[in-house]
C-alpha cells in the first residue's frame, strides 16, 4: 500500500526528477567520499504471507467477509450463551470453510512464493572488477554490469553497453512485455570500450515511468586522459526486464532500474480478488435478511418481556427457573435472550448458501473447459478458467474491450497488391500460402497497363530499402557466413521454431509485421532484400545482380508523423531518401499532380480493410544531405525535448518528394470476428477497440469487424484533430469535447440514450494515447473532471470506440475509467498480448486468448479461449445461463430459508417466546444441507431455461437479463413475498389443524414435534416442488435429484424417528413421522398446504405466459409437455 | 495490500495457475458427451394456460367433494366441552379451585352435572384440556431426561442436567425428574351416568391405549428391565416434588406403572400450543344396540388436585366419539372446500381470458 502511495503521490514532487547511476570505477577515486545513491533491490514480492503471519493475517482477512463474520459471530453466541441449537450446527460447516478456504490460499501463496524465489535466486553474471561473478538475481544493484546470454530473459532493466554482434545491436523479443512477438533491435550506446572493465562513466536517466516506450537519459563516459564524452540514451538503448534476448549471443549492459522499479514490475498491477456483481447483491440481500433477523430477534425479545410482565407468566409453578437463573441480572438477560433469539432464526441466513455458490460455480466453470465448441484443433486446446467467481458475470457485460492485433486481427500480414504510377499490380498464389513466399518468378501483372520498367524497379528497390527489416541470421549456422544469407531468404533457413509466424522461417524480423509483409511483397516482385551489413543494405534485383546501398540515416516511425524514411547512398553515388507512410501523411508533401491516380487505389484499398502506405522518394543533392545530416546528429543528441526537434528536423527533410505507389496489406480478421462482434453489439453490449497500434490500420480493422458502419460518424480526438494550428492543444481539446458531445450527447432525443434503440445518427469515437492522457491528466484541475465526464459520455453515446496507441497502464485506465462510472457497469477485456495484461486484470472479467504471442494473457485471464469466435458462445450461452442459474440459486436460497424460518418465528408467539425452536434439531442442521440443497445445486448447474441454440441466434435475448435484471430488488421482493407468503401457509395451516390436536381414529393426541414435522415436511416438499416448477429443463439428473431428496427426507425421517439414538439426550422425534403419516388428517393437511403455497406461483406462470410471451415461447420451439431430444451436433 | 502490485507468477511460466480444468484438460479434446456438452435429452415442460386448465378443473373438482365429506365428517363428529376451572362463583368447583394447596392431604372434590342430548355411539374419548398452559416453553421442553425414562439405570440415579431444578430432592434423584414431570396433571375424572330411575352408575373408563404405541413400548421403559420390585428398582429416589405418589405407585397394573404408566407417557408427550388436550380415558363401546353414552344426564366427580388459578388456565373435560379423521375440526373441510372451490373459479377465469387470447394470438399469426 505504501509503495503505492509513494508512486501516487510522489514522482513529481518528492522525487528527483532523474537518478545518477555511476557504472564502474568512480571517476577519479581521489574523489571526496562518495555516497552511492539508494536504489531498491532486484527482489521480487509477490506473495501475501510469510510462515509467521499466515495464520493471523489469513484469518483476518476471511472474517472480513461479511458472512463469515456473521457465522463467527453467531458460533461464539452459541459456544457462551445458553442457546436452543447446538454450537456444533453453525460450527462445523463454519470451520469447514474456513479451512478449506486457508488451505486454498495458502497453498496458492507457496506457488507464489515458489515463483518468487525461482526469480530471486536465479544465477546471472555480473561484470566486477573484470572478474565475472555468478550472483543471484535479488542481488544485482542499480549499476551492475550484468551479461546475458542468449535466449535468457533479462533480469532487470539494462541499457545496453555491448554485444557480441558486430554492429552493435542486438535483438530482443518484448513477448512477456507488450506482446510484440516480433524481434526488436536495441543499439549499444555508441563509443564504449570494448574492455568494459576499464568503462568509467554516469548515467542520468529519469526516475522509473512505467511507460515501456519511454526512456531519456544519458551517459558519460570518462577516458583516463580526456575529456568525458556524453552519449544520448533511448528507448533504443534499454533491454526491459522481461524481454528476451534473441539472436545475440550476449551482451552486457548496466543495470539502471532494478526489482520493482522496473518497467515491467511498474506495468503489472497486483491480480487482485475480482468480486462478480452477483456478490454484491449477496451481500446487499444479505443485509437486508440480516435487518430481518435482527428486528425478528428485537419484536420476540420485545414480546417476551411485555408477556412475561404479566403475573404468572414468566415462571409458573409448573416450569421454574433454575437459581442460576432467577440470579441473572435482567438486562444482561434481555440481552442473551435476544442472542438466543437470533440463534434461533439464524438459518435464515444459511452458511451453506455460501457452499453451494462456490460448488455451483467451480463445478460450473468445467462446463466452460468441458465445451467441445471451445476446442480449436489449430492448437489442440479448449477453453481454459482460471477463476470460476465470474461465470455468471459473463451474463452481465455491458462494455467489452478488445485488442485488436491478434485478437481482432490475426495479426499476420499479407501483402495483397500495389499500385505502381497508379496502375494496380495484384499478387495472387495459386499455389498454397507457404509455398506462395518462394515463388520469385517475374511480376505477376494481372492488368494489361504496366508501369514503366524504371518506375517499377525504383518501387520495389523503394520497398526493400525503406524498413527496418533484419534478416534473420539462423542460430546453428556460423554467423560468419555472409554466403549463407542467400539461403535464408529463399526459405532454407529452417531453425525449428514452429510457433512463430511464417515470415521467421523465411528469416525476416522486423518490429512492424507490415514492413515484413512489404519486404516479402517484393521479393514476389524479383528484389530480395539480403540484408543490412556495416550500414550497407543488399538488394538482389530481377537480374540476380546484388546492388549496394549505404545506409546513411533511418528517419524513425513515429505515430505522429505516421510515415518513416531511409536516407541511401546507391553505388553510382546518388544520395536517396525513401519515405513509406500513411497516404494523409505523404500526400501533402509530394508534387500534387502525381496524388490523384494514386488516390483512388488507396482509397479503394482502405475501403477494402486493407492497410495502406503510400511509397515516395528523391534525389538529396549534396548540400541538402549536408544538412540533413547535421541537422539530425545535433537533435540526436540534444537532451531536452530530443523528440521535437528530431521531429522538426524529419518534416524539413521529408518534403519535395514524388510518389511512386502505395501498397495495400491486410491483416486478416479472426475468424467470424465481424460476426462475433456483431451479435455482441445485437446483445447490447459496447465494444470498444484498444490498441497500441496505429489508427489508420486500427480504423480499417473496426470497418472490417463492422463496429464502424458505412454510415458511422467518426469523432476523432487525436494527436492530428488536435494539432490544428491556431490554438494550444489544451484549447483544442476543449473545444472538440464540447464539440462532440454536443453532437453525440446532446443531440440525441432525451430518452433514448442507447444508440441501438434509435435509428438516428451513429457515432463511433476515435482517441489516441496521447490526447487520452491529456483528457486524464489534464493540467487544470477543474477542467480534468469535466473533460473525463465529456469523455465518458461521449463515449457511452456511441456504437463503438476505438482507443489507438495505447500504452498498457493507459488501456487499464480506460477500463477502469468505465468500470467507475456512472452505474458502474460490467467490463470485459479481451486480448491476447502481455500488453494486454493490465487491462485484463483491471476489467471485471478479463479474458485471454490463447493467441501466438505467449502465455501471459492467458495466465493473468479469468478465462481463456482459443478465439475470439468463442467469446459469442461464452458470453450469449454460457453467460446468459450462468446468469440466470446463480441469480435463480441465490433468490431461492433466501425464499427458502426464509420461509423455513418464518414458522419458527410465528412459533414463539405460540410458545411463550421462549426460543423454542419449531423443528427437531437434526431437520434444522440437515435442512440447508441434504433435503434442498441439491435440487438446487442440480437447477443450477443443468437449467436452461433457453436452449444454448435459441441464445446464439437471439443476440437480443441477452439484453433481457442486463443491469443485473434477476436479482434486483424487484424480483428480491417478489421471491421474499412468496417466502413469507408459504411460511404463514406453513405455519397458520397446521396451526389450524392442531386446534383440535386429536388427529388418529384412535384418539391419541400429537404434540409439539408432530407439529413441528408436519410443517417441516409441508416445507420440504413446497420448496422442492417450486424448484421444480421453476425447472424449464429436465434432465434425468434433476429428476433423479428432485424426487431423490424427496425420498431422503421421507427415508430419513422414518430413520430417524425409529431407533432410539443412544447419542441424543432427547428422543423427541421418536416414531413422530410414523406417527404422523398414519393419520389420514395429516396427509390430506400436507397436500392441501403444498397445493395452496404452489398456487400463485403457478398462477404467476400461467399469467406471464399468455399477456407476455418471451422470447423464448417465440424462439424455441419447444412442443409442450414433451420430451425433446435434442440432436447432438457432431 | 495492494503494494505487491506484481505478479511473480507472470516471470515464470512453469506454474500453472490453480483453477478448475488446469493443466489436466489442456491439449485433450473435449470429450463430446451429451453431459458435459450440456445436452443432455431434456424434457421442457411449460405452463401455459392450456396445460393449467384442465389441472385447475381437477384440482376443484377433487378437493370440493374432499372438503365437503370431511366437513360433514367433522360435524357428524359429536363433543362434549365442560370447563371445571372454577374460577366463577357459581362454579361447583369453585370453592376446590379457591382453597388449593399442595401439601393439603384431603384431596377436595367437586361434581359437575351436565346432559348429554344426543346419544354418543361409537367409542368416546374424554379429553382433559389446558388453557394457557405453556408445555412448549422451552425450558420446560427440555427439563426432562429420555434416557432416565428409557430405564437406564445410569441416569435414574443421576438426572440429566437438563432437569434442573427438578434434578434433585434432598440430594436424592427425581424420578422421573424435570418440569415436565413434576406438572403431571394429577386431576382425577369419573364419569356416572343418572339412570332415569335416580340410580347414579360410574361409567367404566379404559385407561390403556391412550398413549401411542411406540412411546409405551419403545420410548419409555422402566428401569430393572421386567423386574416386578418396584420399590427396590427406584430405591434412593426421590418422587417428583408435587406428586402426591412415587412413579411405582400410578398404577396397580404393573403394565401401566411406572414410567409406562400412559397417563404418564401422555403427559410426557408435550402439547404443540398453550391451549391443548390430553387423551385421558376412552369409554369403549360394549354393545352393538346400545350406544356408548346414551342421552341423559351425567355427573362428572374431578378429584381437583390441579391448580390452574395462578397462571389463569382453564380446565375442561371433553367427550368427543373420533371418526377416521381424529377429533372434531371443521378447519380442513372448510379449507379443502375454499381451496378447490377457488381452482375452480380460477379455472373459470383463466378458460375465460385462454379463449380470449387464443383468438388474439391466432389473428396475430394470421396478420403477421
Amino acid at each position: 500500500m505504501l509503495r503505492r502511495l509513494n508512486r501516487l503521490l510522489g514522482g513529481d514532487e518528492r522525487r528527483v526528477d532523474s537518478r545518477t547511476i555511476y557504472v564502474g570505477r568512480q571517476p577519479g577515486s581521489t574523489n571526496e567520499a562518495f555516497i552511492p545513491p539508494k536504489f531498491c533491490d532486484n527482489r521480487i514480492v509477490s506473495s501475501k504471507y510469510t510462515v509467521w503471519n499466515f495464520l493471523p493475517k489469513n484469518l483476518f482477512e476471511q472474517f472480513r467477509r461479511i458472512a463469515n463474520f456473521y457465522f463467527l459471530i453467531i458460533f461464539l453466541v452459541q459456544v457462551i450463551v445458553d442457546t436452543p441449537t447446538s454450537p456444533v450446527t453453525s460450527g462445523l460447516p463454519l470451520f469447514f470453510v474456513i479451512t478449506v478456504t486457508a488451505i486454498k490460499q495458502g497453498y496458492e501463496d507457496w506457488l507464489r512464493h515458489k515463483a518468487d524465489y525461482e526469480v530471486n535466486k536465479y544465477r546471472v553474471t555480473v561484470l566486477e572488477d573484470g572478474r565475472r561473478i555468478s550472483k543471484e538475481s535479488e542481488k544485482i544493484k542499480v549499476g551492475d554490469v550484468v551479461e546475458v546470454v542468449e535466449d535468457e530473459t533479462f533480469p532487470c532493466d539494462l541499457i545496453l553497453l555491448q554485444s557480441s554482434r558486430d554492429d552493435g545491436t542486438c535483438f530482443v523479443t518484448t513477448a512477456s512485455l507488450d506482446g510484440e512477438s516480433n524481434h526488436k533491435t536495441h543499439y549499444t550506446v555508441p563509443d564504449i570500450e570494448k574492455d568494459l572493465e576499464m568503462l568509467c562513466a554516469t548515467i542520468e536517466c529519469e526516475q522509473p515511468q512505467p511507460d515501456l516506450y519511454k526512456f531519456v537519459g544519458r551517459m558519460q563516459i570518462y577516458r583516463n586522459n580526456q575529456e568525458s564524452v556524453v552519449r544520448s540514451l533511448g528507448p533504443e538503448n534499454l533491454l526491459l526486464k522481461g524481454a528476451t534476448l534473441k539472436n545475440t549471443k550476449k551482451i552486457c549492459g548496466v543495470a539502471v532500474y532494478t526489482g520493482m522499479e522496473t518497467k515491467m514490475a511498474l506495468n503489472y498491477q497486483g491480480k487482485s480478488q475480482k468480486r462478480s456483481a452477483v456478490e454484491k447483491s449477496i451481500n446487499a440481500f444479505l443485509l437486508v435478511y440480516l435487518c430481518i433477523l435482527l428486528s425478528k430477534a428485537l419484536v420476540c425479545t420485545t414480546l417476551k418481556y411485555v408477556w412475561q410482565s404479566k403475573p404468572g407468566q414468566d415462571e409458573p409453578w409448573y416450569n421454574e427457573k433454575t437459581p442460576r437463573e432467577k440470579e441473572t441480572n435482567l438486562y444482561l438477560k434481555m440481552f442473551t435472550d435476544f442472542l438466543s433469539f437470533m440463534v434461533l432464526f439464524n438459518f435464515i441466513i444459511p452458511v451453506s448458501m455460501y457452499v453451494t455458490v462456490e460448488m455451483q460455480k467451480f463445478l460450473g466453470s468445467l462446463f466452460i473447459t468441458w465445451d467441445k465448441d471451445f476446442f480449436d484443433p489449430e492448437i489442440k486446446e479448449g477453453a481454459l478458467v482460471n477463476t470460476s467467481d465470474l461465470n455468471e458475470e459473463l451474463g452481465q457485460v455491458e462494455y467489452v474491450f478488445t485488442d485488436k492485433t491478434g485478437t481482432l486481427t490475426q495479426n499476420n500480414m499479407e501483402f495483397i497488391e500495389c499500385c505502381i504510377d497508379g496502375f494496380q499490380y495484384t499478387y495472387r498464389d495459386t499455389a498454397s500460402e507457404l509455398d506462395g513466399f518462394c515463388v520469385t518468378d517475374g511480376p505477376v501483372s494481372k492488368l494489361p497497363q504496366k508501369a514503366s520498367t524504371e518506375r517499377e524497379e525504383l518501387f520495389l528497390r523503394a520497398l526493400c530499402l525503406c524498413h527496418t527489416v533484419q534478416v534473420k541470421e539462423p542460430t546453428e549456422q556460423d554467423q560468419g557466413q555472409g554466403g549463407g544469407l542467400l539461403d535464408q531468404v529463399d526459405g532454407l533457413g529452417v531453425d525449428g521454431e514452429v510457433l512463430q509466424p511464417p515470415q521467421e522461417e523465411k528469416g525476416f524480423i522486423a518490429s512492424s509485421p507490415d514492413e515484413i509483409a512489404l519486404v516479402k511483397g517484393a521479393v514476389r516482385y524479383g528484389f530480395t532484400f539480403l540484408g543490412l551489413e556495416n550500414k550497407v543494405m543488399k538488394i538482389l534485383n530481377r537480374n540476380k545482380d546484388v546492388e549496394m546501398y549505404e545506409l546513411l540515416h533511418v528517419l524513425n516511425f513515429d505515430p505522429v508523423r505516421r510515415r518513416m524514411s531511409v536516407i541511401v547512398r546507391s553505388r553510382s553515388g546518388d544520395t536517396l531518401l525513401f519515405c513509406k507512410g500513411a497516404d494523409a501523411s505523404i500526400f501533402p508533401r509530394v508534387r500534387q499532380e502525381e496524388v490523384e491516380r494514386i488516390r483512388m487505389h488507396v482509397d479503394r484499398n482502405a475501403k477494402e480493410g486493407y492497410r495502406t502506405l503510400c511509397v515516395a522518394y528523391k534525389y538529396l543533392s549534396a548540400e541538402e544531405y549536408a544538412q540533413a545530416d547535421a541537422g539530425l546528429r545535433e537533435a540526436r543528441l540534444a537532451l531536452q525535448d530530443r523528440e521535437e526537434k528530431l521531429m522538426a528536423v524529419y518534416n524539413q527533410v521529408e518534403t519535395g518528394m514524388s510518389l511512386i505507389g502505395a501498397t495495400a496489406v491486410e491483416d486478416r480478421l479472426q475468424e467470424e470476428a465481424a460476426e462475433t462482434m456483431e451479435s455482441l453489439q445485437g446483445a447490447g453490449i459496447k465494444i470498444w477497440v484498444l490498441t497500441g497500434d496505429k489508427m489508420e490500420t486500427a480504423k480499417s480493422t473496426c470497418y472490417a469487424c463492422r463496429l464502424f458502419q458505412r454510415n458511422t460518424e467518426l469523432l476523432e480526438l487525436t494527436v492530428r484533430t488536435l494539432e490544428d494550428g491556431r490554438m494550444r492543444r489544451e484549447a483544442r481539446l476543449h473545444e472538440l469535447l464540447i464539440e462532440y458531445h454536443k453532437k453525440a450527447v446532446q443531440d440525441v432525443p432525451p430518452g433514448v440514450t442507447r444508440s441501438w434503440c434509435s435509428d438516428s445518427q451513429d457515432y463511433g469515437f476515435i482517441i489516441d494515447g496521447a490526447s487520452l492522457s491529456m483528457v486524464l491528466n489534464c493540467s487544470h484541475e477543474s477542467n480534468s473532471s469535466l473533460y473525463k465526464n465529456l469523455f465518458l459520455q461521449i463515449c457511452q453515446n456511441c456504437t463503438a470506440v476505438l482507443c489507438c496507441r495505447m500504452a498498457p497502464l493507459q488501456k487499464a485506465q480506460i477500463v477502469k475509467m468505465v468500470k467507475n462510472s456512472k452505474g458502474s457497469p460490467i467490463t470485459l477485456s479481451i486480448g491476447d498480448g502481455a500488453n494486454d495484461v493490465s487491462m485484463i486484470l483491471e476489467a471485471h472479467v478479463g479474458i485471454g486468448i490463447k493467441g501466438k504471442e505467449g502465455r501471459q494473457a492467458v495466465r493473468n485471464s479469468d478465462y481463456a479461449i482459443p478465439k475470439l469466435k468463442h467469446l459469442k458462445k461464452l458470453l450469449l450461452a454460457h453467460g446468459h445461463l450462468y446468469y440466470v442459474r446463480i441469480a435463480h440459486l441465490v433468490q431461492y436460497f433466501f425464499y427458502k430459508n426464509l420461509c423455513f424460518i418464518l414458522p419458527q418465528f410465528l412459533y414463539q408467539f405460540f410458545c411463550g417466546y421462549s426460543q423454542q425452536p419449531l423443528y427437531d434439531a437434526a431437520y434444522l442442521t440437515m435442512y440447508n444441507i441434504c433435503f434442498t440443497s441439491m435440487p438446487i445445486l442440480a437447477y443450477s448447474l443443468l437449467e436452461q431455461h433457453i436452449c444454448i441454440d435459441v441464445l446464439l441466434e437471439n443476440a437480443t435475448l441477452y439484453r433481457a437479463i442486463a443491469k443485473n435484471a434477476m436479482l434486483r430488488w424487484g424480483p428480491f421482493i417478489k421471491w421474499t413475498l412468496q417466502g413469507v407468503f408459504h411460511g404463514l401457509v406453513f405455519f397458520f395451516g397446521v396451526r389450524y389443524l392442531f386446534s383440535n390436536p386429536a388427529l388418529q381414529n384412535n384418539g391419541q393426541v400429537f404434540g409439539n414435534w408432530s407439529y413441528g414435522t408436519i410443517v417441516f415436511t409441508v416445507l420440504v416438499f413446497t420448496v422442492t416442488l417450486k424448484l421444480a416448477l421453476d425447472t424449464r429443463h429436465w434432465t434425468w439428473l434433476n429428476h433423479f435429484v428432485i424426487w431423490g431428496s424427496l425420498a431422503f427426507y421421507v427415508v430419513f425421517s422414518f430413520f430417524w424417528g425409529g431407533i432410539i439414538w443412544p447419542f441424543l439426550s432427547q428422543q423427541r422425534l421418536c416414531s413422530v413421522f410414523a406417527k404422523m403419516l398414519s393419520s389420514l388428517s395429516v396427509w390430506l393437511v400436507i397436500i392441501l398446504l403444498i397445493l395452496l403455497s404452489l398456487l400463485p406461483e403457478i398462477l404467476l406462470v400461467v399469467f406471464r405466459n399468455p399477456f407476455a410471451p418471451r422470447p423464448r415461447q417465440a424462439a424455441a420451439a419447444v412442443t409442450p409437455l414433451s420430451y425433446k431430444h435434442l440432436k447432438e451436433h457432431e | 495490500m495492494m503494494a505487491s502490485s506484481y505478479n511473480a507468477k507472470d516471470e515464470d511460466g512453469n506454474i500453472t495457475v490453480s483453477g478448475p480444468g488446469g493443466g489436466a484438460l489442456r491439449s485433450k479434446k473435449p470429450e463430446n458427451t451429451a453431459f458435459k456438452q450440456q445436452r443432455l435429452p431434456a424434457w421442457q415442460p411449460i405452463l401455459t394456460a392450456g396445460t393449467v386448465l384442465p389441472a385447475f378443473f381437477g384440482i376443484g373438482l377433487f378437493f370440493i367433494p374432499i372438503g365437503i365429506g370431511l366437513y360433514v365428517t367433522s360435524n357428524n363428529i359429536k363433543e362434549l366441552e365442560i370447563d371445571y376451572t372454577g374460577s366463577d362463583m357459581s362454579s361447583p368447583c369453585f370453592n376446590c379451585s379457591q382453597s388449593f394447596s399442595w401439601n393439603s392431604t384431603k384431596p377436595c372434590t367437586c361434581t359437575i352435572p351436565f346432559h348429554l342430548d344426543q346419544p354418543y355411539d361409537s367409542n368416546v374419548f374424554m379429553y382433559y384440556g389446558l388453557s394457557n398452559f405453556y408445555q412448549n416453553h422451552r425450558r420446560y421442553v427440555k427439563s426432562r431426561d429420555d434416557s432416565q425414562l428409557n430405564g437406564d439405570s445410569g441416569s435414574l440415579m443421576k438426572p440429566s442436567k437438563e432437569c434442573e431444578p427438578y434434578a434433585y430432592f434432598e440430594k436424592k434423584p427425581i424420578a422421573p425428574c424435570g418440569a415436565i414431570a413434576n406438572s403431571m396433571f394429577n386431576d382425577t375424572l369419573e364419569l356416572f351416568y343418572n339412570n332415569p330411575n335416580g340410580t347414579k352408575v360410574k361409567i367404566p373408563l379404559t385407561s390403556t391405549g391412550i398413549a401411542w404405541w411406540t412411546d409405551k413400548h419403545v420410548k419409555f421403559r422402566n428401569p430393572g428391565g421386567s423386574n416386578p420390585n418396584f420399590t427396590a428398582v427406584f430405591q434412593g429416589t426421590a418422587k417428583p416434588v408435587n406428586w402426591r405418589r412415587p412413579v411405582y405407585e400410578l398404577d396397580s397394573d404393573p403394565e401401566n406403572n411406572g414410567f409406562i404408566n400412559e397417563d404418564f407417557i401422555v403427559w410426557m408427550r408435550t402439547a404443540a400450543l398453550p391451549t391443548f388436550r390430553k387423551l385421558y380415558r376412552i369409554i369403549q363401546k360394549k354393545d352393538d344396540l346400545l350406544p356408548t353414552l346414551p342421552r341423559g344426564s351425567y355427573t362428572l366427580e374431578v378429584v381437583y388436585n390441579y391448580p390452574v388459578r395462578s397462571f389463569e388456565g382453564r380446565k375442561r373435560m371433553i367427550l368427543s366419539t373420533i371418526s377416521w379423521m381424529g377429533g372434531k375440526n371443521p378447519f380442513l373441510g372448510i379449507a379443502y372446500i375454499t381451496v378447490g372451490s377457488v381452482c375452480f373459479f380460477l379455472g373459470v377465469i383463466l378458460l375465460i381470458i385462454h379463449h380470449k387470447y387464443g383468438n388474439r394470438s391466432n389473428s396475430a399469426d394470421i396478420s403477421s
